[in-house]
């Protein structure tokens, strides 16, 4: 019995996964706060004890993508792009 | 007219009765209250952290304020900075490690530029402070208002009075052998510490 051998094309399935993967980081970053300093999983609220006037901060972890998150997925999408125009696969046939 | 005398006069041997003797004041504080901000500035983002883990005793005499003794410490291990690689390395070997130099302390020694405005005042403490197991004297200035009978309305049932101090001071890293010389491009020498803490201590009787 003869199987036939299906041909994925994986440039293309690398470069949608390249863009998909900007639009999902940029997205992500977008979503939860823009931030432009560094990733943090915990946020804090300043709170004022009634009795003796002292702030104090009250954590919530809660993800907050930073820059090097934001680096670390267009890195990624970039990465895969590059691969993806990489002369190593075979042409799919038409 | 006598009988008020009487109990004006009553009230003020009363008042220095209860006040001839300083007052243990304990910070530690179920609460989570009692806080310390430190501060060091870097190029894209200035690290803020704060510690929770406070703890010691003061012992003050609220009608003597330059009689004020005692020790705060804080566990090392409290300190939190919002990104957590960034607090591995701070709790880490290198920086400040927090095992094997598990507190940090404040012993007050003396005060002096004592300004008193009610129950409040203001004054230069001077003290030995540790870092990483290193001691160094400091002098810096602190606030302090003294809170007769809050200590229960802070939650609780007992009586008893408030001590609030709170300074701010800053420290070099490389007095405390804090990654001395080093890295002094993504994190500065200088630490900006804030403290807001309040004690209490319990009527005797």
């Amino acid at each position: 019995m003869k199987t036939e051998k299906t041909h994925f094309p994986v440039p293309q399935i690398l470069r949608a996964a390249s863009i998909l993967c900007l639009i999902a980081t940029v997205a992500t970053w977008f979503a939860l706060g823009a931030h432009l300093g560094w990733t943090k999983t915990s946020v804090a609220t300043q709170q004022i004890d009634e009795i003796t006037g002292i702030e104090y901060p009250v954590f919530e972890n809660r993800f907050v993508p930073g820059v090097e998150f934001l680096a670390a997925g267009i890195g990624l999408s970039f990465a895969l792009a590059v691969v993806a125009f990489l002369p190593m696969f075979p042409k799919s046939q038409p | 007219m006598k009988t008020s005398l009487l109990t004006v006069a009553a009230t003020i041997a009363l008042s220095s009765a209860i006040h001839a003797e300083p007052l243990t004041f304990d910070f530690k504080d179920p609460k989570g209250v009692n806080n310390i901000v430190f501060k060091l500035d870097a190029p894209l983002e200035s690290i803020n952290g704060t510690a929770n883990g406070i703890s010691g005793t003061v012992t003050a005499d609220p009608a003597n304020p330059a009689d004020i003794k005692g020790t705060i410490t804080v566990d090392a291990a409290t300190l939190h900075v919002p990104n957590p690689v960034m607090k591995e390395h701070m709790h880490g070997e290198k920086w400040l490690n927090v095992t094997a130099h598990p507190n940090i302390s404040f012993e007050l020694k003396s005060v002096t530029n004592v300004k008193r405005d009610g129950n409040a005042g203001t004054a230069d403490a001077t003290g030995v402070f540790t870092l990483k197991g290193i001691k160094k004297e400091l002098t810096v200035p602190v606030s302090v208002t003294y809170l007769p009978g809050k200590l229960k309305a802070r939650g609780g049932d007992i009586d008893g009075d408030l001590l609030v101090i709170r300074a701010n001071f800053q420290i070099n890293r490389s007095d405390f052998e804090v990654q001395a010389g080093q890295s002094t491009d993504k994190v500065a020498e200088q630490i900006d510490i804030s403290l807001s803490i309040a004690g209490g201590a319990p009527t005797k009787g």
